[in-house]
């Protein structure tokens, strides 16, 4: 075994590892504990990555000295490792992003124990991406959910604890469901391991025993992991929770923790349930309308607000519409797709949140849109770097977004019972995204007459002006050098069955 | 016959006391123990009827009851669709559960491949006695790390919500000691002196013998948590605070989690590598066997029984 094929099993460990001593740390070398750790699950994911893509092939990695099915196990191949690394990046950049405004959200002695969640966040979403243990996952899901719960909660007023509240409830609700799910495969399979229960289930499946159990499961796995990601009825929670808590929580959240989920979900069809069975299941058809009303329902939501972060969660429903529109087609262009819109979501989420942050923070705090008027004057950074992310919102050429329309609307055509649907929906949503991030954008390039609040210059803020660079830099990369990134997309998601 | 003790010295013996307390003429305990409990705060009836105007006025303020009728409609309509949905809910998974394979049928599941191997030799592989302790800390050691970092993730949590300021801690001292019960209850803490060793030696039984008998990390720690609670409702937290100060619970739990991670990662990486790995399995039975899951047991009972003292503690005065 080469030493290469340690590193994921070494990150997950490190990142508990981390969590673990930053409890005892203060503020400041918790923090240095945290960035340096990222820094290092990136560098180990990347050599892994590089090492799966020479091999060409995936492999598991046995947890402990009793092989599958008896013990733990993980398994890494292209798709694990790219999304691994991506996370990585996004969170890295989150947290400089929103860095220096966390002085001012969090309270001062509490601040490590920001530090400690996301040492566990991280560690949870590197295990929910590599598990090929159905419990594993469901362990680290309660992590992660905690974790988010604590990363919502941290800014203490009344509106924070009741996001968290009611966060808590619709979570706990889904990892429910998907624990509910669990046990009834373990009963009809016997296993616990993704690979297992999968040629269980075909077996099942083909001698037509235990149909309607097979179902529900399905249902209840797809169900509870579609409220933990915010899919459009069950989104009440979003708003609130992305729109009140501290700048690096609402961007992590909405680009990393959700996006974990989906891709736990993506893995589930894949190597637990089996793509053409959960395609011939009629859940497959659910998920799909339920994504199309995220869709126009999300963007409706996020025209009528009035709160530039509220209007920004809201855009979240809409997105998470499109990632479910694409997994409920059910062919493999339309998972690619997804897959590439969890990418180009996440790099555009966390850009809008960070850059609306330095929007309000020059208008006085408030986030009103009248307030917001000529503010990218005040800081030109931020009203650039929220430019290019409304631009690729909407999809314009250049950047990421466009590419990821473009690749729903093509597995769209590829399928022809749900072709006109999509496409209407697809269009129909555009125009409203369009609408809500270009009113954002005339309103924060429209000049004032007196200037009531003082201009920021690159010098006031040097790591948040670096990280916004950076954002636009990755936003500009998925969107122009989008093939090899689909190509590895479409190796991954080969090599998950 | 022996001689009848002068009364002066009469008075110094425990009968004359236990006589004494018998006929009722001096009760020991007055003058020495608080009897009466601390007075609560006494909130007049009014101050509760308008606290509870007050939240209804919020309440209509909020959703202006007056003026939109169909919001209150819609609030009866979200309560019965929301029963409904909970009763459509319990019906399907009822009817699924009647498809289920039925219990106790030997060929069910259809696989049993899995917990097959765990009974058979459980006890050859693990060295442990008590399966249960055997699957949960050697096959699915990764797991069980995972869990116990939800109880650790769970305490931070808690802190963020109800820690509060070393300042008010400091001011709040005496209160927080007694919170409306008599201070140093004598009888609370006679069984208190006489209970809590027997329960923390219970405890560590329970921890060690995790590997041969029913028990193990997280019940042996939760009786270990359960005996400092006690301690602490007796005897106050500046008397706690002697051997378990905040320093002390931090250096504990970050420790016995540290150890977990480290036996952990060391059992993962030579097992994955086909290292052999250097921790003897012992002979079956014995208290010195059964490999890893010996000290994994120490470390998670340390570590609940570290949450369970800070969710306590937290709770009731906001600080350890």
């Amino acid at each position: 075994m080469d030493l290469v094929q340690n590193f994921p099993a070494v990150s997950i460990l490190l990142c508990l590892f981390a969590g673990i001593i930053s409890s005892g740390l203060k503020e400041k070398a918790a923090r240095y504990v945290n960035t340096v750790l990222i820094a290092t699950v990136m560098f180990l994911n990347a050599c892994t990555l590089g090492y799966v893509l020479h091999t060409g092939e995936a492999f598991v990695y046995v947890m402990g000295k009793f092989p599958a099915p008896w013990g733990n196990e993980i398994r890494v191949g292209v798709l694990e490792c790219f999304m691994a690394l991506f996370f990585c990046i996004i969170m890295l950049l989150s947290l400089l992003g929103g860095r220096k405004k966390l002085a001012d959200e969090v309270e001062e002695g509490k601040t490590f124990l920001y530090y400690v969640l996301m040492n566990l966040l991280l560690s949870s979403l590197l295990a929910l991406v590599y598990t090929n243990d159905l419990f594993t996952a469901y362990v680290f899901v309660e992590i992660n959910t905690i974790a988010a719960c604590g990363l919502i909660m941290i800014r203490q007023n009344g509106r924070t604890i009741e996001a968290a509240a009611r966060y808590m409830i619709m979570s706990l609700l889904g990892s429910g469901m998907l624990l509910m799910g669990i046990c009834m495969l373990y009963d009809l399979t016997g296993h616990l391991l993704m690979s297992n229960i999968k040629e269980q289930v075909a077996i099942l499946s083909a001698s037509g025993e235990y149909r309607i159990p097979l179902l529900v499961t399905i249902a209840l796995m797809s169900v509870g992991l579609a409220i933990k990601s915010a899919l459009f009825p069950f989104h009440a929670w979003l708003p609130d929770a992305y729109g009140y808590s501290t700048v690096s929580s609402a961007a992590v959240l909405s680009s990393l923790v959700s996006k974990g989920y989906i891709f736990l979900l993506i893995k589930i069809i894949y190597r637990v349930i089996g793509f053409d069975i959960f395609e011939a299941s009629k859940i497959i058809d659910v998920l799909f309308v339920f994504g199309l009303m995220g869709m126009i329902f999300g963007s409706l939501s996020a025209i009528k607000e009035n709160d530039v972060r509220r209007m920004i969660a809201y855009s979240s429903v809409a997105q998470i519409g499109y990632i479910y529109m694409g997994i409920g087609m059910g062919t493999q262009a339309g998972m690619a797709a997804s897959v590439f819109h969890i990418l180009s979501h996440a790099a555009t989420k966390s850009l809008l949140f960070i850059a609306a942050i330095g929007l309000t923070d020059v208008s006085g705090g408030s986030r009103k849109f009248i307030d917001l008027t000529g503010a990218a004057y005040r800081n030109k950074w931020a009203g650039v770097t929220f430019t290019v992310g409304s631009l690729s919102m909407v999809g314009v050429p250049l950047f990421s977004g466009f590419i990821s329309k473009l690749l729903f609307a093509q597995a769209a055509v590829q399928n022809n019972g749900k072709m006109l649907p999509a496409l209407i929906v697809l269009g129909i949503s555009t125009i409203l995204n369009a609408i809500y991030f270009m009113k954002t954008v005339i309103r924060i390039y429209t000049p004032v007459e007196e200037n009531k609040y003082e201009c920021i210059t690159f010098k006031d803020m040097k790591l948040y002006a670096v990280t916004l660079v950076c954002f636009i830099v990755l936003n500009v990369i998925l969107g122009v050098s989008s093939q090899p990134i689909v190509d590895l997309i479409e190796q991954g998601l080969a090599m998950f069955s | 016959m022996s001689k009848p003790k002068p009364q002066k010295e009469y008075e110094k013996t425990g009968a004359f006391h236990f006589f004494r307390w018998l006929s009722g003429c001096k009760d020991p305990y007055v003058g020495e123990v608080e009897m009466k409990p601390q007075k609560e705060e006494v909130v007049p009836e009014s101050t509760i009827l308008e606290r509870m105007n007050e939240r209804q006025m919020i309440r209509d303020k909020v959703y202006d009851a007056e003026n939109n009728k169909g919001l209150v409609i819609f609030h009866r309509i979200y309560v019965a669709s929301a029963i409904l949905f909970c009763i459509a809910l319990v019906g399907l998974l009822l009817y699924t559960v009647s498809y289920l394979p039925r219990t106790g049928n030997p060929s069910n599941p259809d696989n049993n491949e899995v917990a097959e191997r765990y009974i058979e030799s459980g006890l050859q592989e693990t060295g442990a006695m008590n399966i249960v302790s055997g699957m949960i800390l050697t096959y699915r050691a990764f797991d069980t790390f995972g869990e116990t970092n939800v109880l650790f993730i769970a305490t931070c949590c808690v802190m963020i919500l109800l820690m509060v300021d070393d300042s008010i801690l400091k001011k709040q001292e005496e209160k927080n000691d007694r919170r409306f019960e008599p201070k140093n209850d004598a009888i609370l803490q006679g069984t208190a002196f006489v209970l809590c060793p027997i329960i923390f030696i219970f405890g560590i039984y329970v921890i060690l013998n995790g590997h041969l008998s029913p028990g193990g990390g997280f019940s042996g720690g939760a009786i270990l948590g359960a005996g400092l609670i006690l301690y602490v409702c007796a005897f106050g937290f500046k008397k706690t605070q002697q051997f378990f100060n905040e320093h002390i619970y931090k250096v504990a739990k970050i420790t016995a989690l540290c150890m977990y991670g480290l036996i952990g990662t060391y059992f993962y990486i030579t097992g994955a590598n086909g290292i052999e790995n250097h921790i003897p399995l012992g002979i079956p039975g014995h208290i010195l066997s059964s490999g890893i899951i010996l000290p994994i047991n120490i470390c998670v009972g340390l570590e609940v029984a570290c949450t369970m003292y800070a969710f306590y503690a937290l709770f009731r005065r906001g600080g350890l």
